[in-house]
């Protein structure tokens, strides 16, 4: 149900039946290293590509939220993921293997929470009993896309992000226990003209704070009526700055506002610079992490933004500035 | 794009002014003074020792230490040591034979999956491909001046 200009509001009360979540070994040596589901320290996963070995963390997130959810593959209705590689080749891929009906989607680091939105509005409208939302990221594959080649030694700025090496997935369904998806908010593209791609946190802050405001505004809400809202992969660059847009917009969000990509790392990990990055990121983090504390009773209402960079390597050459989007979506714990 | 985002756009370049932390240039500059003047001291002991243990003239002396800098540099590429060199010396690993030779190898090893032809072969000069073309250009120019002053 549309609430406002650009909140779903789910009344039905889809909920996360299940969490899967694989990462390497960066992100195992990280503060949340125990709380994923499988760490690999071979960066190849026993694979002879970093694409495939991509595609197989994907595969293994699915298969461990699947599994944690109680169902086999074959009860899942509907697969939404996607990643960051051309043609999102690790989710068209893992599909292959899962053999279950697929959305393809792209909204770059965004595409976490575009998936968990899209999942449970289907299962809202009861187009899917139980849906996937997954997505996945690997430092070495993206690296080779967007920036150089792995070994190649370029010195990078302390604005620049780490991308995650995991893969996340969620299985979204009608249940009577687990975290509940109330809303989501589909967020608009913006571009406040940052050029660099070392530079995303800086673009990327704003469509957050823009999303954020959205959110509040639709729901009628305060911040104070979240236990936190945490942004996706702003980093410890970005973060201050999106912090500082909503104190200007009279949004005091003070201790109740964090970031998947701080949380990620320990600052002082070699070649983190300023914070993780990539869709794994935020969806490691969200689906290891925050939904357990909100299990845990630590919480009871949060509200994720995944934030995304839509620039390609044609753009950037180009000297194009960034588009940037941000999706929301609010979790609230157990019963009611 | 609307007027108002031009604006915007504007006013948000402005704002980010020192919100952002900015490159350690001088920790960078110092760190690349040392680390390229020590990779070139390495490639002068090697040439030294060239000389006086296989007794090389000089100028023959050039060309085997080159190439033994540039096994160096694709052995420690290959190995994963030379992109933690460079994140820690910058534009001293960067030193034209040895970080040559690492655009190169890493270049051939990144693209190692997709076969020798397609992968490898088209794509070992991706990153060194410029330095190729422009230092041909600006050898050509240069050259073209020292000539008009010097022919008569």
């Amino acid at each position: 149900m549309l609430t406002g200009k650009q909140t779903w509001s789910f009344v039905s009360g889809p909920r996360i039946l299940g969490t899967g979540t694989v990462v390497g070994s960066k992100e195992g040596r990280g503060p949340l290293g125990d709380r994923f589901d499988l760490v690999h320290d071979d960066p190849y996963v026993g694979q002879d590509s970093w694409e495939k070995a991509e595609c197989k963390m994907l595969e293994q997130a699915q298969e461990k939220a699947v599994f944690k959810a109680g169902l086999s593959m074959e009860a899942i209705d509907v697969a939404i993921a996607g990643d960051l590689l051309a043609q999102i080749t690790s989710a068209n891929f893992a599909a292959r293997t899962a053999g279950r009906p697929m959305l393809g989607i792209f909204s770059a680091c965004a595409t976490s929470m575009q998936a968990v939105a899209l999942a449970a509005a289907l299962v809202e409208a009861k187009a899917a009993r139980y849906a996937l939302a997954a997505t996945s990221s690997h430092n070495s594959s993206a690296e080779r896309i967007f920036r150089f080649p792995t070994e190649y030694g370029a010195q990078k700025p302390p604005t620049a992000h780490c991308t995650v090496t995991g893969a996340g997935a969620a299985v979204v369904g009608a249940g009577i226990t687990g975290v509940r998806v109330s809303s989501a908010t589909i967020g608009k593209v913006i571009d406040l003209g940052v050029q660099s791609p070392w530079e995303m946190g800086a673009a990327m802050a704003p469509a957050a704070v823009d999303t954020i405001v959205q959110h509040l505004k639709d729901t009628g809400r305060s911040v104070d009526d979240y236990d936190l809202i945490v942004t996706g992969d702003l980093a410890r660059v970005g973060h201050p700055i999106a912090r500082e847009l909503l104190g200007r917009q009279g949004h005091d969000v003070q201790d109740r506002f964090q970031d998947c990509g701080i949380l990620m790392y320990d600052e002082h990990q070699p070649e983190v610079f300023s914070g993780g990055s990539g869709p794994a990121c935020c969806a490691c983090v969200t689906f290891a992490h925050l939904l357990r504390q909100l299990e845990e009773g630590e919480y009871r209402r949060i509200l994720v933004v995944a934030t995304g960079a839509l620039l390609s390597t044609v753009t950037a050459q180009q000297n194009e500035t960034i588009p940037c989007v941000a999706h929301a979506v609010c979790f609230e714990a157990g019963t009611s | 794009m609307s007027v108002k985002m031009g604006v915007d756009q504007k006013r948000y370049q402005v704002f980010l002014k020192g919100r952002q932390p900015v490159r350690p240039w001088f920790r960078n500059s110092v760190r690349a003074f040392f680390t390229g003047g020590a990779t070139c001291l390495l490639g002068q002991g090697i040439q030294e020792l060239i000389v006086h243990y296989y007794h090389f003239s000089e100028k023959e002396a050039g060309n085997p230490t080159v190439a033994i800098l540039i096994m160096l540099s694709a052995l420690l590429t290959g190995l994963g040591v030379y992109d933690k060199f460079g994140q820690w010396a910058g534009a001293g690993s960067a030193v034209p034979v040895t970080g040559f030779a690492n655009s190169i190898a890493s270049a051939a090893l990144e693209h190692k999956t997709e076969g020798y032809v397609a992968g490898v072969g088209s794509n070992m000069f991706k990153v060194a491909g410029p330095v190729i073309v422009y230092g041909v250009v600006a050898a050509f120019a240069v050259g073209l001046v020292r000539y008009l002053l010097t022919h008569d």
